[in-house]
């Protein structure tokens, strides 16, 4: 479904990917691993469009995402979750998720949908985004995300700062979502949350990928987190 | 007469004055608030309009508003234009970098200006009102037999001074209802929220920029059609409307639509009624101290949020 052919990216001329292949397949969770700086990051923007390629090519399906403008990128079907949730702070709960709908011209049944399963945001519905607590904020961000109906979500941290019940919640979001058929792509800092949901994990060392195991082998052998995550 | 007329008489120029000025602040304070680009050229827009209000006015035969009912339409549109264009082959190939549009948009100015220079001269040339009726406005005065009206000699204004206050407020409330209200105002306060999301989100920022310099430009270049039967078409015009919008938008707080309105208001009508009692260049002396004070003790302008 989605696939990273040796892309190279970075800032100006700081290179940060270098030559990363990936591939995440519909109604598969890869979870991607690696220390601060190693280009979790990085590699999303770059499958979004936010930054430029050096190098390499991004598909979905049979779409190339890299030739692409980047605001075409969501427009087939790539939903991103960003690290530190970066709503549209001052417009409400509301139009946050009109603007999600917007992207793909999701109509009013898919933010009915996307309220049922964060029931919470249809108490805030008429609030600022910037006037919610954490946990609500990740919520919208998920939701906003969802309302372009997603082939690929890309998720990255989103259970950083949550207090238990809410890291909870999203995980359910998660795996419901890969039963739907989702590609996920999850940046996720948390060893045992990622373990407890991702199909395989992919390390990232230095914008180079690493080894890809699937994570229950991962379960029964720490010593490659070790090496890799230094955890 | 007594100084309430005379106050009067001030209060109503400068409600003409802050009604102009606020349509040409907001303009300023849109194109900061969603692209973050300080537009020097901004006071050029304002001049093409009266330019072209001048030459649809002279061009078009018969009764006066036929030209100025054309120019009101037209000379927004063509300005708008003319900044859709200068955003595509400019600001857009500078990826909107806020300190090298401050220097290309200095450098359209001289080009807008010195265009208009040799095209249309150095001379300044009037417009004609659609409509100009004298209006005397009554007093009430306590004399011997009680409060009496009375219609003091020099206290009136102009049916088309009244009206460029009433079109101002209305296209203010067409901006604030686009803005607050339309599919498009919320993806132009998105963009404006965050440029990078609003991609991620389908949003064509590159797109939404150009629609916003043309707006910005064409409700300089309508203040400008508005009020060039009062002034006159000039190609160094622009330079007053320019700094008078960044004091407002500074008092505001810059890419605060509430506040510019707000802070346009003060600015003109102090502008009127200091110019009345005293002297227009100490109203101008007043406004920039404002600023000043603005600027040591709230940086974020009346409005405006910190850091934003």
């Amino acid at each position: 479904m989605l696939r990273l052919d040796r892309v190279s990216a970075g800032y100006g001329r700081a290179q940060v990917l270098r030559a990363l292949s990936l591939e995440v397949k519909a109604g598969e969770i890869l979870c991607l691993l690696g220390r601060n700086g190693a280009g979790k990051t990085t590699c999303m923007r770059a499958i979004m469009g936010l930054l430029p390629l050096m190098s390499g090519r991004i598909w979905l399906d049979k779409t190339e995402l890299s030739a692409l403008a980047p605001h075409q990128v969501p427009r087939t079907g790539v939903g991103y979750v960003p690290q530190g949730r970066r709503l549209f702070a001052e417009l409400t709960v509301a139009q946050n998720i009109e603007i999600g709908l917007m992207a793909r011209g999701s109509g009013p049944e898919v933010r009915e949908e996307v309220l049922d399963l964060f029931p919470r945001l249809r108490e805030r519905y008429h609030q600022r985004a910037q006037t919610l607590s954490g946990g609500e904020q990740q919520m919208l961000a998920t939701a906003r995300a969802l309302c372009l109906r997603p082939k690929v979500l890309l998720l990255d941290e989103p259970t950083e700062g949550l207090q238990p019940s809410m890291i909870a919640a999203i995980r359910e979001v998660i795996v419901g979502l890969r039963h739907k058929g989702v590609a996920i792509l999850l940046v996720e800092q948390r060893v045992d949350a990622v373990l407890s949901v991702a199909d395989r994990v992919a390390f990232i060392e230095n914008g180079q990928g690493g080894v890809v195991m699937r994570a229950e082998d991962l379960r029964a052998d720490h010593t490659i987190i070790d090496r890799y995550v230094g955890v | 007469m007594d100084l309430g007329p005379y106050l009067v008489l001030a209060t109503l120029e400068g409600a003409v004055t802050a009604a102009v000025l606020a349509l040409t602040a907001v303009g300023l304070s849109l194109v900061f608030g969603v692209m973050r680009v300080v537009n020097i050229a901004h006071g050029e827009f304002f001049m093409l309009g009266a330019v072209i209000a001048w030459a649809l006015a002279h061009g078009l035969s018969g009764h006066p508003a036929v030209g100025f009912a054309v120019a009101l339409v037209v000379a927004p549109l063509v300005v708008g234009a003319l900044a859709v264009a200068a955003d595509m082959t400019i600001l857009k190939r500078l990826d909107y970098d806020p300190e090298r549009t401050i220097v290309a948009t200095i450098g359209l100015l001289y080009i807008i200006q010195q265009l208009t220079l040799m095209g249309y001269g150095p001379d300044a040339r009037p417009v004609a009102a659609p409509f100009n009726t004298r209006l005397a406005i009554p007093w009430f005065e306590k004399g011997a037999e009680g409060w009496q009206m009375i219609w003091p000699w020099g206290l009136g204004t102009t049916s088309y001074k009244l009206a460029v206050i009433a079109a101002a407020v209305a296209v203010l409330c067409a901006v604030w209802a686009l803005m607050a209200r339309s599919r498009i105002g919320l993806v132009m306060r998105a963009t404006q929220s965050d440029r990078e999301m609003a991609l991620a989100f389908g949003i064509p920022v590159e797109r939404v920029y150009a629609l916003v310099f043309g707006l910005g430009a064409g409700l300089a270049a309508l203040a400008a059609v508005l009020i060039v039967p009062i002034q006159q078409a000039h190609y160094l015009m622009g330079a007053d409307p320019l700094l008078l919008s960044f004091v407002v938008v500074i008092i505001g707080g810059l890419g605060s639509l509430p506040g510019t309105v707000v802070a346009a208001v003060l600015i003109g009508l102090s502008d009127g009624i200091i110019s009345v009692f005293f002297s227009p260049t100490l109203a101008k002396i007043l406004a920039t101290l404002l600023v000043g004070l603005v600027l040591v003790f709230r940086p974020q302008g009346l409005f405006g949020k910190r850091g934003g």
